[in-house]
């Protein structure tokens, strides 16, 4: 297709097939017609979906599945506010998107034509980039800039607002365009003389910690990650998504740290005399009350981004790069350090301290999980939901590698897990996708039933269904004296008619002793999705938990016998 | 919002400038950016986000004019500065981002001031204008405007003393900075 005359929406899917795209998620409208046009003499196949955001969960699913950028395309007005939740979940967690949507011709902008919205304004805040195209001429410059700007650095949506009279404009398109993004520039390798003074730090600490992030993941830094931890002795905690960046059944790893993350993870950020951040934010979710984080350990921090260097912690030796690369260099550097006695220590706290859950009375979330882990033999590519379910999936769920745990954690998205399944199943055809749901951030996106039906993606959607909002139901109910409020999921349906509804496969779980056999039947069924509703006790509660705000010392590891303080932190 | 314009904008409350700001201390940032719609308001997004206030805003093309240049002055907690100015350098459009504050630059504006000025008032007051080294750009029966540029401090010290004539309008154009000698800006 050289440089002959076509259609600004013609031109447009050719450069994104020439990414190498597969598929494109989105709904139709009027605005974007002349773009689903094009894609009818494209190979790029187009994934009809029921909504708007279920579109950019799956694109998100996708991106976080392959590490490359999903595509979505919707059409304008409520088509593209409806992206917004997806485009802010995949900024918050650094994940590569491209949004396409449809606009309102130029010479209506800004007169509140049918069905405008100024979607570029509106995502403003939610957005790594965006481009309005006003020029057809355009397209396959900012297609290109848009690819390389989602995917490099710290990766993240953008979004390409087009006017319809710009897709469907008639031009001689100039593939051969050379990107021009003066105000862009990705570190690469870090700084040699921080990366000295690390390995120095390291060899001088007694009691190292390493607490690995996304951004590991993301930068692919686990093999060389592997080998530092092995090399120095040095053990590793992981946050919510940095879950496969090391492997969790590693001897040296504590598992995830944080609000819900092991015991063992969280004594040992107090314990700790030196922590080493590879790509973690230091949320709040991880470090509670600042003020009380890690007061007397030296603080080191990797990031591709400047702008989270000394953000919430202030380090005292700090290197901006790429995760990978700067493991690279930073290898050759460190010696065995004197871990001895602290791993000693550490394996006791495991012993002490271990995850655990009451074998006794009703089912169990956590037994499931255990279950789901132990039968699908750890190798399953798990996403989930937003609440309880999603902090006993990421503690007993554990995960070996990157991009098998895909899991919205700075928005906290409800109704992210079931499309984000359906993505990441689109991107793996071959890996077994298990969707841990709970049931109310379920019925939030649960329209995309019918898309990973009709394309017969084989996703396993577990519904932790406790018939409450269970995660706010903790919170009334440690800290707000059992007053609950707005919580009770009464008038659920029968998740598994509701799966014959749709046509797919249902399965449910009631007692203990179906576990096993029903979540034999769904690992193995894989003609189409199915849903497995598991029916657990009403009123569990996720342990360990620190409260928000607090100090990560004042961690409970069981119910309290007496009301809680209320939380001073965020949510 | 950008493209092409020539214009200066900039309205500040002259009572911010000679008091200290209700939002903290004041700061001095030069931006380069892209010339381009839609840049000043993510570049404003990150000031509003982190609670810092802009008192005045300079954008002009740059030398180049592909580029524009930004000159703010925004007042706020000096600690959010420095992760407002790394969250400024993160935004695609903006080429690079700089606190000038404590920092040797020249550093101007001006102002256009109409005063009252009855007949019989005219030589005082155009004497105190010769003081601040001002010119009169316009005369009436009733009022004359005088342009002024220099200082921040100057202006305000000439505003002060302008203030007991009656000041009918004013406008000024916010601070514009440079870096001296070989520093880029």
């Amino acid at each position: 297709m050289a440089n002959k005359t076509c259609t600004g929406a013609e031109a447009l899917i050719h450069c994104i097939h020439q990414h190498g795209v597969e598929y494109i998620f989105g709904h139709p409208g009027g605005a974007a017609i002349p773009i689903f046009d094009a894609l009818v003499d494209s190979p790029i196949k187009f994934i009809l979906t029921r909504h708007e955001q279920g579109a950019t969960h799956m694109a998100d699913g996708l991106a976080r599945a392959t590490g490359k950028a999903g595509v979505v395309l919707v059409t304008s007005g409520p088509g593209a506010t409806n992206t917004i939740t997806g485009i802010m979940t995949a900024a918050m967690d650094s994940v590569p998107m491209i949004v396409i949507t449809g606009q309102t011709i130029k010479p209506m902008l800004g007169l509140d034509a049918f069905q405008e919205a100024d979607v570029v304004g509106i995502s403003y805040p939610a957005v790594k980039h965006s481009y309005l195209v006003r020029d057809v001429n355009d397209i396959p410059r900012v297609i290109k800039e848009a690819f390389y700007i989602a995917e490099t650095g710290r990766p993240g949506p953008v979004l390409i607002d087009i006017p319809k009279d710009v897709s469907g404009a008639m031009f001689e398109p100039n593939y051969n365009v050379e990107i021009d993004l003066p105000g862009y520039s990705i570190p690469s390798t870090g700084d040699g003389v921080q990366i000295a003074r690390c390995a120095d730090l390291l060899a001088k600490a007694k009691r190292p910690l390493f607490l690995v992030g996304h951004g590991a993941v993301i930068a692919d830094a686990c093999r060389v990650l592997k080998q530092l931890a092995e090399k120095t002795q040095i053990p590793v905690t992981n946050t919510l998504l940095g879950k496969g960046a090391f492997p969790e059944t590693h001897d040296l790893s504590l598992g995830m740290l944080g609000m819900h993350g092991t015991a063992y993870a969280n004594k040992a950020v107090v314990d700790c005399d030196l922590i080493m951040s590879i790509g973690s934010r230091w949320d709040d979710r991880i470090c509670g009350k600042y003020s009380a984080f890690c007061p007397n350990a030296v603080k080191i921090h990797i990031d591709i981004d400047p702008a989270e260097i000394g953000k919430m912690i202030k380090p005292d030796c700090s290197i901006v790069g790429d995760a990978r690369l700067v493991l690279e260099e930073l290898i050759p550097l460190c010696r065995k350090s004197d871990t001895e006695d602290w791993l000693k220590q550490l394996g006791k706290w495991k012993k002490q301290f271990p995850l655990k859950y009451g074998k006794q009375g009703g089912l169990k979330a956590q037994f499931v999980l255990d279950e789901i882990y132990r039968l699908s033999k750890g190798k399953a590519v798990v996403t989930t939901d937003v609440g309880q379910h999603q902090m006993w999936a990421a503690q007993f769920y554990k995960t070996d590698s990157r991009f098998h745990w895909i899991s919205s954690g700075g928005a906290g998205t409800m109704g992210f897990g079931m499309p984000a399944a359906i993505g990441a199943q689109f991107a793996r055809p071959d890996a077994m996708v298990i969707a841990v749901v709970g049931d109310g951030g379920f019925q939030m996106t649960l329209s995309e039933l019918a898309t990973a039906v009709v394309n017969k993606l084989p996703i396993k959607i577990l519904i932790i269904n406790n018939k409450y909002l269970g995660m706010v139901r903790q919170w009334q109910a440690l800290f707000f004296e059992n007053r609950y409020s707005g919580v009770d999921l009464i008038g659920n349906p029968n998740f598994v008619k509701l799966a014959e509804a749709y046509g797919m496969k249902g399965f449910r779980i009631k007692r203990n002793a179906d576990v096993g056999k029903t979540l034999a039947a769904a690992l193995a069924y894989n003609d189409g999705p199915c849903i497995i509703e598991a029916e657990v006790e009403k009123e569990d509660n996720v342990f360990p938990m620190i409260p928000a705000g607090s100090a990560i010392s004042d961690m409970v590891l069981e119910a309290p016998k007496k009301a809680m303080a209320k939380p001073t932190g965020s949510t | 919002m950008l493209n092409g314009t020539k214009t200066t904008l900039s309205v500040i409350e002259s009572k911010a400038a000679k008091q200290a700001s209700p939002y903290g201390t004041q700061h001095s940032i030069s931006l380069l950016v892209n010339n381009r719609p839609g840049v000043l308001i993510r570049i404003a997004l990150v000031f509003n986000r982190r609670g810092y206030n802009i008192e005045s805003l300079v954008v002009s093309p740059a030398h180049n004019g592909k580029f524009s240049r930004m000159n703010i002055t925004a007042s706020g907690e000096p600690k959010t500065l420095e992760q407002i100015i790394k969250q400024l350098n993160k935004l695609i459009d903006v080429i690079h981002a700089k606190d000038h504050t404590n920092e040797i630059t020249v550093e101007k504006e001006l102002a256009l001031v109409k005063v009252n000025c009855p007949p019989e008032k005219r030589t005082e007051i155009l004497q105190i204008a010769e003081h601040f080294n001002s010119q009169s750009v316009d005369l009436s029966e009733s009022t004359l405007m005088l342009q002024i540029t220099g200082s921040t401090e100057k202006l305000d010290a000439m505003e002060l003393m302008l203030d007991k004539y009656g000041i009918k309008e004013m406008v000024r154009t916010g601070k514009i900075i440079m870096a001296r000698g070989d520093a880029n800006t």
